[in-house]
């Protein structure tokens, strides 16, 4: 690990090979790292290839349907090329993922101090004793009142707050260097939504876990992010610090984005509006993914895909008329 | 005269009942609900799940039965309607959902679908009711073509323009809201919102408003009624509300949603716990047991809603020791004055330029 970065995927595609023959490209070329301690958001909206990028990295896409190439670096292995036997001591281990719906993740029919005690027997070994005892310091890590109680419920005693609090719980269980939270908090109510991110944020201060956060939410990016990568079409089309995400928008869909969500903070009479909609997957466009929808579209965009480039330092845009500030000066 | 005035208005669902069927325990859904709204206006019910905003909108729309209340629409109570009367009074008032897939008869067409309202009430002959059907869906943003087409050729945004078109149909005074945008994407989401307001100014529609999304609510609301389980805790002018929330659970809401502003220097009320149950509402103040405020006062007395001079009411014992609210919502976020030209391309509508949700992923053209 020279680049002190903890994973590093370069040029990742996955293709889904429907049953009429037809090839969707979900995922076109993604290059992405996050640092050791860093939290990277993955933004985008239903469709764009954010969650399949996830469960790729997890080794979760169906093998029968799907077809992944390019490479994930972690922690100098590759995870496309490795066994699956290397695959399952990794998940859950030093790779863990929590997902949107706690109730569906979750096994009806065991205890969750059985769920979370699996984890820890499966990669840690020991005695079922010392599992239990911390599965319990695990559930009073996420703040589950009582959890020497707690520990022996089923999970729909438990309510979705609480549920999702016991996904966190187990997917800490062998302490992580990566957590993949896929949508976390969408399910939950707002004032649960405060709970849990701050309840992340101490995590991550405490573990030095490096996060991948999954959301179409810009206000949970804003919050708990670093670094930020928006994702339109299976593509990454912009990447930039998080302030500069927010302050310096460099790829027109990120502008769309930011003016049509509805703010707390301001009133505008009118929302921004994204005209049209995202591009057939199974025939991409050949030119620029956001032409058809884009404001500042020119001939040029239209006739070839644009590369991501640099516009400042770290800060990456995939359109050829970044800098956007010389189009409206 | 206000179009609809609801008062005390109260819903018990039987949760348990004993062996011979005597109801043993009650969901106290709704609890003394009260609330004016005038025609041409937007009414905001939010509140957290369970807190009984949607079962108030289906109670105003007698989908189902109070246990007690009055709900009076133009000055007619409506609880005293016949069926016949109850039919008739649907044409003043309808209801969107929240989800787009489960709310369209999959196998009518978008035509049927827009025409059967038209036939039920016999709002124009059956001669008329084609061009009626295509009229409809000019004024959402669809084109008349559609009208051949199923609801699964739709996306999201553009079923839930078809919902609307079907609410419209019947000319009503009074459209319910219920989670109209939670399903779709951002983007998709500013057009509806865009949608519903310019149909409000071109029609003179009342609104309610139901979310839990008090920036969207924010957007779209003239007056902000906030829930918690089973009563209202705060009105007030959607302004005066979210300039200077009094309530402390309006206040939790306002400060728990994620701001898109990195590092927005704003205080953070963050609740302890989880919502009590419905079931067994606490005792007094129903906030109390996650309140940051509680006193002893609240445990045993139930707080009334008490309205001041402007209209603006709050059921909290504590609201006038509770600190200033100013620090709640940042009062900058604004986008810099370059952005704010960028985004502003992005509202531009050029002639020429397709209308938003017009057209269908991969359709072909039309056949000339």
């Amino acid at each position: 690990m020279t680049t002190g970065r903890l994973i590093e995927i370069e040029d990742l595609r996955v293709r889904f090979h429907g049953d009429d023959g037809r090839i969707t490209h979900a995922v076109d070329g993604v290059d992405l790292s996050v640092a050791n301690g860093a939290t990277l958001g993955l933004v985008g909206e239903s469709g764009c290839g954010k969650s399949v990028t996830s469960l790729a990295i997890m080794g979760l896409l169906p093998k029968q349907t799907s077809e992944v190439s390019g490479m994930i670096r972690f922690d100098g292995l590759d995870l496309l090329q490795a066994p699956d036997q290397t695959l399952r001591d990794l998940r859950g281990n030093r790779l863990a993922m929590i997902f949107q719906e706690p109730m569906t993740s979750l096994n009806p029919s065991f205890t969750i101090g059985d769920q979370i005690i699996e984890t820890i027997l499966r990669h840690r070994g020991g005695s079922r004793r010392a599992a239990r005892g911390r599965a319990i310091e695990l559930l009073r890590r996420v703040h589950i009142p009582s959890p020497e109680r707690r520990i022996d419920e089923y999970p729909h005693k438990l309510s979705g707050g609480m549920r999702q609090r016991v996904m966190i719980a187990m997917a800490l269980a062998c302490d992580p260097r990566l957590l993949i939270a896929d949508e976390p908090t969408t399910a939950l109510d707002v004032t649960l939504q405060a709970q849990i991110l701050e309840l992340m944020r101490e995590l991550k201060a405490a573990s030095g876990a490096a996060i991948i956060l999954i959301t179409h939410d810009l206000g949970v990016v804003a919050e708990v992010c670093d670094e930020v990568a928006v994702m339109y079409a299976g593509e990454i089309v912009e990447r930039a610090p998080v302030d500069e995400l927010f302050s310096s928008p460099q790829h027109p869909y990120t502008v769309g984005l930011l003016g049509s969500i509805p703010r707390l903070d301001q009133r505008a009479a009118q929302l921004a509006t994204i005209e049209g909609m995202v591009p057939n997957m199974a025939q991409p466009p050949a030119g620029c993914r956001f032409a058809a929808r884009c404001p500042f579209v020119r001939e040029a965009c239209r006739e070839a895909p644009p590369p991501l480039a640099e516009v400042s330092a770290d800060h990456l845009s995939r359109c050829i008329r970044a800098p956007l500030e010389q189009l409206v000066s | 005269m206000a179009l609809l005035e609801v008062e005390g208005l109260v819903k018990h669902f039987v949760a348990e009942r004993s062996l011979l069927g005597r109801p043993k325990a009650f969901v106290r859904a709704v609890d003394g609900v009260g609330f004016t709204l005038d025609a041409g206006q937007t009414l905001a019910l939010v509140g957290e799940s369970g807190c009984g905003k949607s079962t108030v909108s289906r109670l105003v729309l007698r989908l189902i039965e109070p246990d007690a209340g009055q709900v009076r629409f133009d000055g007619r109570d409506l609880l005293a309607l016949t069926t016949d009367e109850l039919r008739a009074f649907r044409r003043q008032a309808q209801i969107i959902f929240q989800d787009p897939y489960a709310s369209l008869n999959p196998r009518m067409t978008v035509g049927q679908i827009l025409g059967e309202p038209l036939a039920l009430h016999e709002v124009v002959p059956a001669a008329r009711r084609r061009e009626r059907v295509e009229e409809l869906l000019r004024l959402v943003g669809l084109e008349p073509r559609l009208a051949r087409r199923y609801p699964h050729e739709f996306s999201g945004g553009q079923r839930q323009r078809i919902a609307i078109a079907r609410a419209l149909a019947v000319e009503p005074k009074l459209i319910i809201c219920d989670e109209p945008v939670s399903a779709l994407d951002v983007s998709i989401r500013s057009q509806i919102l865009n949608l519903l307001r310019e149909l409000q100014d071109r029609l003179g529609l009342a609104y309610i408003f139901v979310s839990h999304d008090l920036a969207v609510v924010k957007h779209i609301a003239d007056r902000v009624a906030v829930m918690n389980l089973g009563r209202i805790v705060e009105t007030a002018e959607a302004e005066a509300l979210f300039a200077a929330p009094r309530h402390p659970y309006s206040r939790a809401l306002l400060s728990a949603i994620p701001l898109p502003q990195p590092h927005a220097k704003r205080q953070v009320v963050l609740l302890e716990g989880e919502m009590p149950s419905a079931l067994n509402p606490p005792s007094g103040c129903r906030f109390h047991t996650r309140c940051p405020f509680a006193i002893e006062r609240c445990r045993n007395e139930e707080p009334p809603l008490l309205v001041d001079g402007t209209g603006h009411a709050a059921a909290c014992h504590r609201v006038a020791d509770l600190p200033s609210a100013t620090a709640i919502l940042p009062s900058s976020g604004g986008f810099s004055p370059t952005l704010a030209k960028l985004v502003a391309a992005f509202s531009r509508k050029t002639e020429g330029q397709p209308r938003p949700g017009v057209g269908i992923q991969g359709a072909s053209p039309p056949p000339t």
